[in-house]
């Protein structure tokens, strides 16, 4: 029943769609008044959708196994909590989600726009009802959620177990709102080019939906980020893998477009270039869908792959793509009077310059990410591109970009100088020191490290000391500098500094080295709802005689039939300790492996630092207005 | 001032007091560099599957037999081909790959030098 | 001039891009190593099963016979399918079957051979895995077809009544 429901607000849905273009048309044609006809056909497109997809929470609440989808990714045993999360854990209801943010944002976009021209809002609210109309066929034509089997099945097949998790069950709506978000961008910058409407005062409106968009992409990320860490993998939170690649690309767009818009909206320049950025972030958000539900490369996140699916997301997004060459190429004319004279010590410059190692970051993890299938395609040779090939062609270009990003906020819009600031110079010359005593080996590779942190130090150290001396006048900036610094720092003590320990024990071994004795002490045995767990029992004790009791487990979950490890974390201030115990084939021993991860904590702080940077941004200017 | 030397000294604190990790060991460098064709999206290192567990054992013998880093990369290269690296050689294969980067990098600062009218003062 | 070559070339650049993917959506994304190579087979000893007598591949594979090297393992589930495979090729006069019982252990081992009937006519074993990684192996089952020291054709994953046909076809030229 809750399946029908859903379907026919679902076609109703695309009946909407219709008749909004239809008025909007119309309306454009005599934007005397904005017709408020729009405004209440699309809170009734948001009304539908949000009717379908609580018509699919309710078909996985109540496990009705005659929808398809509720069959392959659920299951009675599964706690009610997984069994509303596991909604839009799958690639139908993902879409649904996709598609109900694409709507809700549309609403706001109308909320929150009425000071703007009425032919600039009817055009965007067409742009975003194409983007809308096209996920409409997806879901319908290839991906509906509401497919019925019969004869109906007594069970589910249940949910993927590394799915079944808090933080990822929130970070694919938080994603979405991130991702989708970008689409409210693409829409108006085209509806904007298409008026000659590239403005100072656009450049101030669009703002908030970029860092909207930015704030939530950035979260989004932070959460899956944070999964990957306990739950993938032995101890990592990045893989460089291509599903993770492809939500660093819209980021990497949407940073550099929080700068640079600041340069149209105070002096007007780089008008084409926010253009580009603007329509890249959405391209750029679809290209990353097509690459991951397609299935064109391999990836720890795999969806069911349906080539049809595929094909359909790429033609798609490549009528996106030459819908908005199109625009900008035929409708985008550059302002004559544009001045292109900049200073080379100016707030203007060190935008410029920002932008380009941006752009440069982003060419590096694109061209890695779609390379492989390039070169399979012109060669049929196979190759991988891994995290060796982004560290090398990373780590290097992020020293001359912390340099820039400490410099940069202390020149002035137009023209300044930097004669009587001495102390940039001590701090580098304080930081190089520190880096050197830290760091104690001059290896190449080392090296490498102790140039890094020694700018990851100065940008430390320039912000605090503006946290300090500047009076919060420009405190979101800061922030968001600040954060960054200690990001790179914490993420380069991380990996310098972790010591790892792996080993096979059996129940009652001791494992010895010179900082500590790992001691297998016990296993115990518990059946929980839908699954079995085995936890071991490992006490740590170290040669000053403290001891840590890790208790790492493993599940076997009963549908579909497969076995996790979890990770017995310790969180401290200071360091990680991370746990982990394996089955070997065959063997009476386990595998064992402790780590001592050093600032682990520091880099998701240093993240939700970075995020509040854009938050207090936001909120400062509506405080101002 | 003062809050900034404070800060300096816990800092220095901080670290005096930490532990320094051994080298870096050359076995879990090498596994982390090498895919799993089991479970294709993880590398060796971070995998658990009975494949990735003999090619650890294996980097683990043939380091002990004196190998080195890059003969361990050839022998396997030549069993299941360049996909096992995560870190692709520069060849014919990779000139693109590696070089495109770099080439857009100067593009775009060529760019910038052309379009703008950078003065100095 | 100059503004017209612009779009020309972006658009043209896209148009290849999207062709790019297009044609890779055709290709499989699970990564297989290439199977049609004919290379020589490797050296290696390993211990006879469930004996601590040694044996090395030159005294395995001697003379003008057909050999066919199958891996498997008591607890690989795939093993079982192309058990009745095995048992049929073990037919042929000049195939000799060779079996490497990888990671397993002797007494399950034992059991399954007993259960569902050895097909091998030499039964060796690879405790570490180490051997299969010297064949390029990386699952069971896999098999390989072999001849004067040559690898004639690889199949990953279970035989099948097809595959069958065809090692038949090939040893019977």
């Amino acid at each position: 029943m809750a399946s029908l429901i859903g379907f026919y607000s679902l076609v109703l849905g695309v009946i909407i769609s219709f008749i909004i273009t239809f008025f909007s048309v119309k309306n454009f044609k005599e934007p005397i008044v904005f017709d408020k006809k729009i405004i209440h056909f699309s809170f009734l497109q948001f009304f539908l959708v949000l009717i379908s997809f609580l018509g699919l929470i309710v078909s996985f609440v109540n496990s009705d196994f005659s929808n398809e989808t509720v069959f392959n990714n659920s299951h009675t045993t599964k706690p009610l909590f997984y069994k509303i999360t596991g909604t839009w854990g799958n690639h139908e209801g993902s879409l649904l989600l996709w598609l109900l943010v694409l709507t809700l944002f549309a609403v706001l976009f109308i909320i929150k726009s009425n000071k703007q021209p009425t032919r600039y809002r009817i055009l965007t609210l067409l742009f975003q009802q194409l983007i809308i109309l096209g996920f409409f066929i997806f879901v319908l034509k290839t991906s509906s959620p509401f497919n019925y089997i019969y004869p109906v099945p007594n069970e589910g097949l249940g949910l993927n177990p590394i799915l079944q998790d808090p933080a990822l069950a929130i970070h694919p709506p938080i994603l979405y709102l991130g991702y989708v978000g970008s689409s409210i961008i693409f829409s108006s910058t085209l509806a904007a080019v298409v008026l000659n409407y590239i403005s100072k005062e656009w450049a101030s409106h669009i703002k908030d939906w970029v860092i909207i968009s930015w704030i939530f992409l950035t979260l989004g990320i932070l959460l899956g980020s944070i999964w990957a860490y306990y739950e993938l993998g032995w101890g990592g939170f990045w893989f460089w893998d291509p599903v993770e690649n492809v939500s660093l690309m819209p980021w990497l767009a949407l940073t550099t477009l929080i700068h640079c818009i600041l340069v149209l909206e105070k002096r007007l320049l780089l008008t084409s270039w926010v253009v580009i950025l603007s329509i890249s972030t959405f391209t750029l958000s679809m290209c990353g869908t097509f690459l991951v539900r397609s299935g064109i490369l391999n990836s720890v996140h795999t969806f069911a792959n349906d080539p049809e699916r595929g094909l359909f997301i790429l033609i798609f997004l490549f009528s996106l793509i030459f819908m908005s060459l199109f625009v900008f190429f035929f409708f985008y004319r550059e302002n004559d009077k544009t001045d292109y004279s900049i200073f080379f010590l100016s707030k203007e410059t060190s935008i410029i310059v920002n932008n380009w190692f941006m752009m440069y970051f982003l060419s590096v993890v694109l061209i890695g990410t779609t390379y492989p299938i390039f070169l399979e395609v012109i060669s049929s040779e196979k190759i991988s591109v891994g995290p060796p090939f982004y560290n090398k062609l990373i780590a290097p270009f992020l020293i001359p970009f912390l340099f820039f990003m400490a410099i940069g906020p202390k020149l002035k819009w137009v023209k300044s100088d930097l004669s009587d600031k001495i102390y940039l110079i001590l701090f580098l010359i304080i930081s190089l020191f520190l880096s050197i005593f830290i760091v104690q080996n001059f290896k190449i590779e080392f090296l490498l490290n102790t140039i890094l942190i020694t700018f990851a130090f100065y940008l430390f150290f320039i912000t605090v000391r503006d946290f300090v001396s500047k009076k919060y006048k420009n405190l979101s900036q800061n922030l968001a500098h600040f954060g960054f610094s200690l990001f790179i720092l914490s993420i380069l003590f991380n990996n310098i500094f972790a010591t790892e320990v792996i080993t096979n024990l059996k129940v009652g071994d001791t494992f010895k080295t010179e900082k500590f004795n790992i001691n297998f002490e016990s296993l115990s045995q518990k059946n929980k709802q839908n699954y079995k767990s085995i936890v071991g029992k490992l006490i740590i004790e170290n040669s000053k005689g403290s001891i840590e009791v890790m208790e790492p487990e493993l599940r076997i979950y009963n549908q579909p039939n497969i076995s996790t490890s979890e990770a017995d974390i310790k969180t401290g201030f200071l360091n990680d300790k991370f746990m982990t115990i394996n089955i070997v084939q065959n063997q009476e021993y386990f595998n064992v492996r402790y780590q001592i991860k050093p600032f682990m904590i520091w880099i998701w702080f240093s993240i939700l630092l970075i995020t509040s940077g854009g938050l207090i941004s936001m909120l400062k200017k509506k405080y101002e207005n | 001032m003062r809050i900034k030397k404070y800060f300096l000294i816990v800092f220095f604190i901080i670290l005096t007091n930490f532990s320094f990790a051994e080298e870096k060991n050359l076995q879990n460098e090498i596994t982390k560099n090498l895919r799993c064709l089991i479970c294709q999206g993880q590398s060796v290192y971070d995998s658990d599957s009975e494949f990735a567990n003999s090619i650890k054992s294996l980097v683990d013998q043939k380091l002990k037999e004196g190998n080195s880093e890059k003969e361990i990369y050839e022998y396997l290269k030549v069993r299941y081909g360049d996909w096992i690296l995560y870190d692709p050689e520069f060849s014919k294969n990779t000139y693109f790959l590696w070089l495109l980067p770099l080439l857009l990098f100067l593009f775009g600062g060529a760019i910038i030098l052309k379009l703008f009218n950078i003065r100095k003062n | 001039m100059k503004i017209k070559l612009l779009p020309i070339t972006v658009t043209f650049l896209f148009l290849i891009f999207f062709l790019v993917f297009f044609l890779g959506l055709k290709n499989p994304n699970i990564y297989k190593p290439n199977i049609n190579e004919k290379k020589e087979i490797p050296f290696f000893t390993a211990k006879l099963f469930n004996s601590t007598t040694s044996i090395n591949s030159n005294e395995i594979f001697v003379g003008k016979n057909f050999y066919l090297l199958n891996i498997w393992s008591s607890w690989c589930v795939p093993c079982r399918y192309e058990h009745e495979f095995l048992i049929k090729l073990n037919k042929e006069e000049n195939l000799k079957i060779v079996g490497l019982n990888y990671k397993d252990n002797v007494k399950n081992a034992k059991n399954y051979l007993e259960e569902l009937s050895n097909p091998y006519d030499i039964s060796i074993s690879d405790k570490s895995g180490l051997i299969a990684i010297e064949w390029g192996a990386y699952g069971v089952p896999e098999t390989f077809l072999i001849h004067e020291k040559k690898i004639l054709k690889k199949i990953i994953g279970p035989i099948t009544s097809d595959l069958m046909k065809e090692i038949k076809e090939l040893i019977n030229l």
